[in-house]
């Protein structure tokens, strides 16, 4: 026994083999390579040891098993030239493993002392005996599905033969997690204990004659509440099931499908071919892209982002403990309702008292609604609102560490508000604009030190969307771009960072989805088909729902500014100019593109037909949804070409987590990869020739599909950005 | 091929498919079996004289399972001889057995034969056999997503503009004219009252009829489907398939679906051999039939296509047709074939439907064969259509023409 081993092995003088899994030189056990050997060597020695009567699986770390590697899951491992039975055998060795444990003959006992999470619980639930510590920090589940897997070491099958169908598709679909009681509760575990004497707990099971055959091995088991289509739960579970999971996943996802098809056959068949099925879907995830970009982009790369791996080093890590907050508005209270949540002290300014107090009750009516739903306590709430400090006078902001404007969207309002900030903060105070779209650099400008300037894009509704865009102008420094990202690290969001230009990276990949919409209406394209394609192709909502929610008024004033920020006189605003010439505002007066009830409840407006008649001649399904994918995909190319984006990264991350873009393709970078620059070229091509320069693909874009280069990978191309940057 | 004919139908009447239903003391084998002997006993068949018994069965499971049509004629006193036969062609299954036996017989390898179904839903719910693949198992239907009926139904309506009052005018005719059609007797011939293990009568007439409700009552009624369509997801499943749809309209109530009853109904057909050989006169000859697949989610529209290519085969038009019957499974599924087919509202389900007196599954296809030959007679007019649509996207439809 030596420390380095990842696994330790001792036998005690009842003949019980205690091994304790932990993985050398790591903060968890997660289950590479290393610790899977090195179990499955210990679990054959114990099983091969004549003095081993029964065993006990525990963890030297605090937490038990944290799960797969995602790393290695996430396309650190080519599997395209490997052949799909070779892929299911190759990812099917833990479940071959736990399968090998739990009919060896020998009684197995689990003692979970720390989290155990997907093959974590999959190794405790192949053990004939599990007993957690109560401690109500532990978590037990299996969240691979919210990362496009499934748990393929045997988990889709053991889980509901242990506790039934119904109740294990909250932790096999959702990601749930249990407690130690609710795990007991439940069935998942046999015993909660005090976490002292966990392991004897595992051992006075084995000392008492341990089982070693699991409830599913023994003659006459059956399913906890039905296990096949006479039972009519089941059946009624699954038409439930697949109905909901295809209308919510438009079949995008693989997922929950493949959880779905492993409950299906694998209840009905015993428990070897029934493992085997799981692997076999298990390959065809691993397979499809889904699971690849999804973990890159929403685990891997949003990690790198939270830990801001792009941080420049030399600036001191700001705690803060107050900023200013100027303009109490939608976004100026959701703003200051993150920062207190954090337990920093907000400044809250507006031009009267009445404005910036409606900006602190924002969030007493966000928090109301939990208290109602038992989610906090008044006491939380007290200190929260406690930190918020309305007020109108500028000369408060003088003790703050940040400053954020958040005023109406409008160069002259910005102008007055910021050369009033600039007069109240002392020098070196770093005063961040949270505009969607005015360049920064020239916003800087009315700043005493533009260098001190950046811009922090937040998104609506600022305390609960996660990401933040900062967009880094001319002036910026170094200090400047570092509080920003201390800053939003502060309140537990994602940063990305950008370089400066007309509607950075976000604000103008939205744009093209808009466009793109609006354009189809005003050609006389269905609206329900517009609609609809969007929910397909994976956007929450549709471009005509989201201009209803934002507001007709709000974008055509938006839409005007900006144009003539711009210096553009011929700013095209025909259906929005023409719905807010009807009075039709969205859904702040029941009348937009829709007629909505006051339920929320929405019917396409019918007259939107007499000013836009439709085509007589409908395009496919297929072409509304290109033209919304590719309008994306190709803003996305240009701001890349043009250097907007530092880090292909940001721009994958600014796009699902800010605007919408599908998380299912891992952004428009990762997507392009993954449908292939030559296809992207030839369909943006298609859709340019007839709808426009919103589908033209900057010439960078075909020099990449010429020298086989793509935008992530080992061939990689150069970000424009980064010479922007320096 | 030779001609076929029809030469006599009766049915159960409909009871309410509940425990509290009149037919629910019944076993299916013997709602069949009480058919089988009155039509035996009035056609004066001789005990050697079936060649076969083909029976519909939708949900086919415990004692209404297995080869229920092998047993019931031996039953009723037929001999050894009658060959048995279920089979599923979901709401269409009557009917189908009646279009498989019209084929055989045409093609001389039978010569009197019985088709009809059997469904007793009170003793058998729907899915009790298990189901099927579609809609259950995953990988099926992740290919193909499966919408409940109703919201299909909601969906046709949709498409085509139904409004709630459309539907609920419809479902008031249906009541009002199986109301007129039972006072005048005009079911009195097909209808075999069922009696119990003693000879008392358990049921002699439809219960499911609703002979009172009017315009106000049926519109205080609330959508049947809104909830399914919106907590299981069906609602999205069927704009994802018609996505130029701005949102599904929840206009049917359970009084402009059909009904969920008992029942079974029997169709006596043979060549004119057989008539002659057994002293019986041919009441209809069997012109067309065709079954035919329609898209899945939408499902109910299949006796469009399947009636078109019917009256082609038999060489007519929709205009030369005197009287269609059609099984209203629910109000937008005649409506739709009025539409597409022109067909005023007097030459469609005169004597109601489904929506009135129930649908007992694989039984219905016969009981509205033999209305329609009955309202031929009645009316004295030549030519009808009787069709159906059926679960998964399938109709059926039959050409018959007056016969003697």
């Amino acid at each position: 026994m030596t420390m380095s081993e990842a696994v330790t092995y001792s036998v005690d003088g009842d003949g019980i083999c205690t091994l304790v899994l932990d993985l050398p030189g790591e903060k968890m056990n997660v289950l590479g390579v290393t610790l899977s050997n090195a179990f499955e060597a210990a679990l054959r020695r114990a099983m091969a040891d004549d003095a081993v009567k029964g065993v006990v699986i525990t963890s030297g770390k605090s937490t038990f098993v944290a799960g797969g590697d995602l790393k290695m899951l996430g396309g650190g491992l080519d599997v395209g030239s490997m052949a799909p039975a070779e892929i299911a055998h190759l990812f099917g060795s833990l479940s071959r493993l736990l399968r090998w444990m739990e009919i060896a003959g020998k009684p197995v006992a689990c003692a979970i002392n720390g989290l155990a999470l997907g093959g974590g619980l999959e190794i405790a639930l192949a053990c004939h005996y599990r007993v957690v510590a109560d401690d109500p920090r532990i978590m037990l589940g299996l969240p691979e599905s919210q990362v496009g897997l499934l748990p393929g070491g045997g988990g889709t099958q053991r889980l509901p033969r242990l506790i039934g169908l119904a109740a294990s598709l909250p932790l096999l679909l959702q990601g749930k997690n249990l407690s130690p009681q609710e795990a007991l509760k439940s069935g998942v575990v046999h015993a909660v204990v005090p976490a002292e004497g966990l392991i004897e707990a595992a051992k006075a099971w084995l000392r008492a004659g341990g089982d070693a055959v699991q409830p599913w091995d023994k003659k006459g088991f059956k399913v906890p509440g039905g296990g096949d289509t006479l039972t009519p739960s089941f059946r009624n579970t699954f038409i439930g099931l697949n109905a909901n999971t295809r209308a919510n996943t438009f079949g995008n996802m693989p997922g929950p499908e493949k959880i779905a098809a492993c409950l299906y056959e694998g209840l009905q068949l015993p428990m070897d071919k029934a493992l085997g099925v799981e692997s076999k879907y298990f390959a065809q995830l691993m397979i499809d892209p889904v699971a690849r970009n999804l973990i890159r982009t929403m685990f891997i790369n949003k990690g790198k982002a939270e830990s801001l791996a792009a941080r420049p080093a030399g600036v001191a890590k700001v705690a803060f403990r107050r900023i200013g907050i100027v303009g109490a508005g939608t976004m100026g209270a959701g703003i200051a309702f993150a920062a207190a949540k954090a337990g920093i002290d907000v400044v809250l300014i507006d031009r009267d008292l009445a404005s910036a107090e409606k900006g602190k009750a924002y969030a007493a009516k966000r928090m109301a609604r939990d208290l109602e739903k038992g989610r906090t306590t008044q006491a939380k709430i007290d200190k929260v609102l406690g930190h918020i400090h309305p007020g109108t006078d500028y000369a408060e902001l003088g003790q703050t560490q940040l400053v954020i404007e958040s005023v109406f969207e409008d160069r002259a309002v910005k102008k007055d508000v910021i050369v009033k900030i600039a007069a109240a903060v002392p020098a070196g105070t770093v005063i961040a604009s949270n505009t969607s779209a005015l360049p920064i650099t020239s916003l800087a400008e009315y700043a005493t030190d533009q260098a001190r300037f950046i811009g922090m894009h937040f998104f609506s509704p600022a305390d609960r969307m996660p990401l933040v865009e900062i967009i880094r102008g001319q002036q910026s420094d170094d200090t400047s771009w570092a509080t920003a990202l201390d800053f939003v690290s502060a309140i537990r969001k994602t940063p990305i960072t950008v370089n400066d230009g007309p509607g950075f990276f976000t604000t103008r990949f939205i744009g093209a989805f808009i466009t793109a919409s609006l354009d189809m209406v005003e050609s006389g394209v269905k609206p329900a088909l517009i609609e609809n394609a969007a929910r397909m192709v994976g956007m929450p909502m549709g471009a005509l729902t989201i201009s209803d929610s934002i507001g007709i008024d709000v974008s055509y004033h938006a839409g005007k500014s900006q144009a003539a920020d711009r210096g553009e006189t011929d700013w095209r605003f025909a259906v929005i100019g023409k719905l807010f010439e009807a009075g039709r505002y969205g859904m702040k007066n029941g009348r937009g593109f829709f007629d909505w009830d006051a339920s929320g409840d929405k019917r396409l407006w019918t007259g939107l037909g007499a000013l836009y008649p439709l085509l007589p001649h409908q395009p496919s399904i297929a072409e509304v949804k290109d033209r919304i994918l590719y309008a994306q995909l190709a803003e996305g190319a240009r701001a890349f070409a043009q250097g907007v984006l530092v880090d292909v990264i940001d721009g994958d991350l600014g796009a699902t987590l800010g605007v919408g873009f599908p998380a299912y393709l891992g952004g428009p970078f990762a997507a392009m990869d993954t449908l292939g620059l030559p296809h992207v070229i030839a369909q943006c091509d298609r859709l340019a020739a007839l709808y426009g320069e919103l589908y033209a693909l900057p010439q960078l874009v075909r020099d990449m599909a010429r020298d086989g280069q793509t935008f992530h990978g080992e061939n990689a191309i150069r970000s424009p950005g980064l010479a922007l940057a320096a | 091929m030779r001609d076929v004919f029809i030469y006599d139908h009766v049915r159960t009447p409909r009871g309410r498919g509940k425990p509290d239903g009149g037919l629910h003391e019944a076993t299916p084998v013997e709602l069949v079996r009480q058919l089988l002997v009155a039509i035996k006993q009035r056609n004066g068949l001789l005990d050697d004289s079936l060649d076969e018994l083909v029976l519909g069965t939708v949900s086919a499971a415990g004692e209404q399972g297995a080869t229920l049509s092998r047993i019931a004629p031996i039953l009723a006193g037929f001999s050894d001889r009658a060959a048995g036969l279920h089979i599923n062609r979901a709401c269409a299954s009557a009917l189908e057995a009646v279009s498989i036996l019209a084929a055989k017989i045409g093609y001389g390898m039978t010569e009197m034969a019985i088709a009809g179904g059997v469904e007793s839903m009170s003793r058998i719910p729907m899915g009790a056999d298990g189901g099927g693949p579609h809609g259950i198992d995953p990988r099926v239907s992740n290919h193909t997503p499966f919408v409940m009926q109703g919201v299909s139904a909601d969906l046709l309506a949709t498409l085509n503009g139904y409004s709630r009052a459309d539907l609920d005018a419809y479902a008031l005719a249906s009541q009002q004219r199986a109301a007129q059609a039972w006072r005048e007797g005009r079911f009195d011939r097909a209808v075999v009252p069922i009696v119990d293990v003693l000879g008392t009568v358990l049921l002699a007439h439809d219960e499911h009829i609703r002979p009172d409700v009017t315009m106000e009552t049926l519109g205080a009624l609330k959508p049947a489907f809104a909830d399914i369509g919106k907590t299981m997801g069906f609602d999205g499943l069927a704009l994802q398939r018609y996505p130029e749809v701005d949102r599904i309209e929840h206009v049917h109530t359970a009084a402009s679906s059909s009904g969920i009853v008992d029942g079974a109904g029997l169709v006596l057909i043979g060549s004119a051999q057989a008539g002659t050989q057994y002293g019986m006169k041919p009441r209809a000859r069997i012109r067309a039939f065709i079954t035919l697949g329609s898209e899945p989610a939408l499902m109910l529209d299949g006796p469009t296509p399947a009636c078109q290519r019917a009256l082609d085969v038999a060489g007519l038009v929709p205009s030369d047709i005197d009287l269609w019957e059609l099984n209203e499974a629910f109000a937008a599924v005649p409506l739709r074939l009025m539409d597409t087919m022109n067909i005023p509202h007097d030459r469609m389900n005169v004597n109601g439907g489904a929506i009135a007196m129930g649908h007992p599954l694989g039984a219905t296809g016969a009981m509205i064969a033999g209305t329609l030959v009955d309202e031929m007679e009645r009316r004295d007019v030549g030519l009808g259509v009787v069709t159906l649509c059926a679960a998964g996207g399938m109709g059926i439809a039959m050409v018959l023409e007056r016969a003697g």
